[in-house]
């Protein structure tokens, strides 16, 4: 369970390579991919071989983005607000105990095996009980799902950051004298934070896509997972498509910030 | 702050044993080590690998604890000494935090130590100059080439001004013209500052050229085979010209045959000859 939720935080990159030439030619691609992708997408769906309810076409789903847009953005909203809440718990939580884990190996002998039962937890087991424990009108479920699903990556990979501190400035801060708040503070969260960014990166879209399935087990509708569900389950197949468009947009947002942070703090280390 | 210390010896060494408990058995690194070090000495610890040089170090450093017999430094225990921060110390990794630039890494000891930013600003500019990398200050330490490196490590170890300086191999991993170049840079700190200092090295020329005398250990237990005093005149006078001179190279032969107890010096092991 360890090997797939830590991964070491990239290198600082040697200074100038990423935003040159090179930098353009990575963010242009993806754009060309995707434009290709929907220009294909349309051709087919537009020609008739597929049931439009199959495969709805891109430009059906883009009218149905433009009709539904002020849905669309207060839906988001709802959902994004349960992921960043949950994002945010679950990252405190997960921070304050690889600290605690951190401090006394028994303490880590006992966190660890918890840490590794949650993070076998399905959120399709857990959603349906927290909706009916939480009652029908309440979010509560949902950030505690979508925390729980960020816990995880943040703790296993700030307890494993907080055991990186190089012997040879251990050796030096002790030629100092310093205390332990000095050590903690000058190298210890300093050496760990790159690894915790990781932890929050992969936090992010977790965070996400748990708040979002998790509004498909009861709960108050007006999130993205509740309208895509309920226009499913009406035949708007186009307006869900549009949903999920929205769902995706959401997801990145999440993850490109989060990145951009991860990017920040591993600059230098 | 420190003046009454200089009538005291610098580092005194007396009757040292440090036994390591590993997990093959006990490990004796050194065993009856006795040493002074005067103020103001340069004094080298040479002798081949795994013979206890690194643990001598430390324990004058206060990184490590003897298992028996004392380590004074400056006349107080060496935890004292640590405590009140006697000596400036620099490894042979030069252990910068990459986070933080050169200015920035020179001040981690001051600001550890509550200076004021305007007296840490002014200390951090003149140790800059000291070790030669005006301009530097904002670079940070993957900048830097390793020669570089290793000299804002130096000038770290110099932040507190400290009369004792430890070093071990703070140049092992330079190439030799860089590393000529830092000895000849550290016997000119060395003489401004007038600090004792404690430098570990595998090079035997390197050990002659800096030291007032040279301390040649033997391993399995590690010991003090014989201590060779450099009749070369001041470290603070030696210049690179020296490397050419007849009496280095009696000085390095001396030492060599201290090295190998006498023994013709072909069975050179672990110890560099260049
Ligand atoms: N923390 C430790 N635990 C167990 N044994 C140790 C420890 N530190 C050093 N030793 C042992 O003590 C002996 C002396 O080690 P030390 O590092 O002082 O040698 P050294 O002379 O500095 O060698 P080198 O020239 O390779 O740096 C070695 O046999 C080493 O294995
Ligand atoms: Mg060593």
């Amino acid at each position: 369970m360890t090997g797939a939720a830590t991964i070491a935080p990239p290198r600082g990159r040697p200074p100038g390579a990423a935003w040159g030439s090179g930098g353009t030619a990575r963010a242009v691609a993806p754009i060309v991919l995707g434009v290709s992708v929907v220009a294909v997408w349309q051709l087919i769906a537009g020609s008739g071989l597929v049931e439009a309810y199959l495969l709805p076409s891109p430009a059906a789903i883009g009218a149905e983005i433009v009709e539904f847009w002020p849905s669309m953005v207060s839906a988001g909203a709802i959902t994004g607000l349960n992921a960043l809440v949950g994002l945010v718990a679950g990252t405190l939580i997960g921070i304050i105990s690889a600290l605690v884990a951190s401090t006394r190996r028994s303490l880590d002998g006992m966190l660890a095996p918890i840490v590794a039962a949650l993070a076998v937890i399905p959120i399709v087991a857990l959603a349906p009980v927290l909706n009916t424990m939480f009652g029908a009108d309440s979010q509560t479920g949902r950030q505690l799902i979508a925390a729980l699903a960020a816990f995880v990556p943040v703790f296993l990979n700030t307890a494993r950051g907080l055991r990186q501190t190089q012997p040879v400035h251990r050796d030096l801060m002790r030629s100092y004298a310093a205390s332990n708040a000095q050590i903690m503070r000058t190298i210890t969260l300093r050496t760990a934070a790159p690894f915790t960014f990781t932890g929050i990166r992969l936090a992010s879209s977790l965070a996400v896509i748990s708040a979002l399935v998790a509004e498909y087990f009861g709960g108050p509708r007006g999130g993205l997972g509740g309208l895509i569900s309920t226009s499913a389950a009406s035949s708007a197949y186009p307006r869900a498509w549009a949903y999920v468009v929205a769902a995706i947009i959401l997801g990145l947002a999440f993850s490109l910030v989060a990145s951009g942070l991860e990017r920040l703090v591993s600059r230098r280390r | 702050m420190t003046e009454s210390v200089i009538t005291t010896d610098a580092v005194t060494v007396t009757a040292v044993d440090k036994v390591f408990e590993a997990a093959a058995g006990q490990v004796v690194a050194l065993s009856g080590i006795d040493l002074v070090v005067e103020p103001g000495e340069f004094v080298s610890l040479i002798g081949p690998s795994g013979c206890g040089k690194s643990t001598l170090l430390r324990l004058i450093a206060d990184l490590d604890t003897p298992s028996s017999g004392s380590v004074e430094v400056f006349g107080t225990s060496a935890h004292q000494a640590r405590v009140d921060q006697k000596y400036g110390i620099a490894f042979q990794q030069a252990g910068l935090l990459p986070w933080r630039s050169v200015a920035a890494n020179i001040a981690l000891p001051l600001e550890l130590h509550g200076s004021s930013s305007v007296e840490t600003r002014e200390r951090v500019a003149e140790l800059i100059a000291l070790v030669g990398l005006d301009d530097f200050g904002d670079r940070y330490p993957d900048e830097l080439s390793g020669g570089m490196q290793q000299r804002v490590a130096i000038a770290r170890a110099l932040a507190k001004k400290p009369e004792l300086l430890l070093m071990d191999e703070p140049f092992g991993a330079l190439d030799e013209m860089t590393r000529e170049y830092m000895q000849t840079e550290l016997l000119r700190i060395s003489a401004e500052t007038g600090a004792a200092v404690v430098f570990v090295t595998h090079s035997i020329p390197e050990a002659v050229y800096l030291s007032d005398r040279v301390v040649v250990m033997s391993p399995r237990p590690g010991r003090i085979a014989a201590v060779v005093p450099m009749a070369l005149g001041s470290t603070a006078s030696r210049a690179d010209d020296l490397r050419e001179d007849g009496a280095f190279f009696e000085m390095i032969t001396a030492v060599r045959e201290a090295l190998h107890g006498g023994a013709p010096a072909s069975s050179a092991r672990g110890v560099e000859n260049r």
